[in-house]
């Protein structure tokens, strides 16, 4: 386990440097995510013990979250006069974004995923 | 009464009191969803985040302080960002398959999620400044952050515009896919993932492993898109 958890954090350290580097606009662990992805296809899947970490972690990501969320107590102020347009503006957008993509990608698949190969 | 007092003002001041914290009201956060039967709007970020905004604004404490507590939760988002690797690799032979339907998804999906928001912000008597914090929201915060600062935003204000529309992906993601009928969990997942970021990607992987694996997808897809694309539609829109 301890070696699948300096795997993980070297990657992301791999991740932020190569980003640092180059000005990629790409999250550090988005790079880490793919570098992560090329090792388990090189290696034709993943151990025991990195399925393991994976599962505990992502299926507690939204705790993750937590800290940055409650962020927004800093920043309540400058919204003050603006916060329900901006809420409204925001859950609007969100909502569109959502239907067009699940609309364009159901629309597409249906067509006949197997062409596209 | 002294003494206790005593001992609240030695613990408000560890990093345990609000790491402690941070996890309790996520656990409970947690309980009250599975109990109502995931209720959407009792959304476990949304209650937990709610219950601590409430305990920090009753207690008078700042962010700074809960934050010492609080990042140790925080730095586990870098980490899990890379463990997004192994359900997208459990999705491999599937995705092969799916890179040109994805990709325009993605595309639409990118662009509406600008696209709208300017338009809906400016038909609610917006300022272009905040206009141009709204344009990333729905890429994950530090690239969202890197992009209003380059468009001449407010980056503290997109930071804020950022966790909303991830909460409103979380909400709102599920219920609006039932509503559309949609069955297929590669559909439902990236569509959170790319309006909604990594919290609806998190509530992606409540509903299933493979909406979860989609949703990571979509999310880093679209941190890039976003980055390429906000620029030209606010040079577009003279923003």
């Amino acid at each position: 386990m301890a070696g699948m958890i300096a795997l993980i954090l070297a990657l992301q350290l791999i991740g932020e440097a190569l980003v640092r580097l180059t000005g990629a606009p790409v999250p550090g662990p988005v790079v880490g995510m793919l570098l992560l992805v090329a090792l388990l296809v090189l290696r034709g899947g993943p151990p025991p013990a990195l399925s393991r970490l994976a599962e505990t972690l992502l299926g507690h990501l939204s705790l993750l979250f937590i800290p940055a969320g409650v962020g927004v107590i800093s920043y309540l102020g400058l919204l003050a006069d603006r916060w329900l347009a901006v809420t409204v503006t925001v859950i609007a957008s969100t909502l569109i974004s959502l239907l067009a993509t699940a609309l364009t990608l159901r629309f597409l698949l249906n067509r006949g995923p197997e062409d596209s190969s | 009464m002294v003494e206790l007092f005593e001992i609240w003002v030695y613990l408000a001041e560890q990093p345990l009191l609000w790491l402690t914290i941070t996890v309790s009201s996520y656990a409970l956060a947690q309980w009250l969803f599975m109990r109502a039967r995931r209720f959407p709007l009792l959304n476990p970020v949304l209650v937990a985040v709610t219950l601590t905004v409430v305990l920090l604004l009753a207690t008078g404490t700042g962010y700074d302080t809960y934050f010492e507590g609080a990042q140790f939760v925080h730095f586990l988002l870098g980490p899990a960002t890379v463990l997004l690797a192994i359900p997208l690799y459990q999705q491999l032979q599937r995705l092969q398959r799916q890179w040109l339907p994805l990709g325009v998804a993605l595309l639409v999906g990118s662009v509406t999620a600008i696209a709208s928001a300017v338009a809906i912000g400016y038909a609610l008597g917006l300022t272009p400044s905040t206009l141009l914090s709204l344009m990333p929201k729905s890429a994950t915060t530090p690239i969202a952050i890197g992009v209003a600062e380059k468009l001449g935003g407010e980056a503290s204000l997109t930071a804020v515009f950022v966790i909303m529309a991830g909460i409103a992906g979380a909400v709102i993601g599920i219920p609006l896919m039932r509503l559309m009928g949609e069955r297929d969990a590669a559909v439902k997942g990236f569509a959170m993932g790319v309006a909604g970021h990594g919290i609806a990607t998190a509530r992606a992987f409540q509903h299933s492993e493979q909406a979860g694996a989609y949703a990571g997808l979509g999310m880093g897809l679209n941190a890039t898109l976003t980055a390429l694309l906000a620029p030209l539609v606010a040079w577009l829109l003279g923003l």
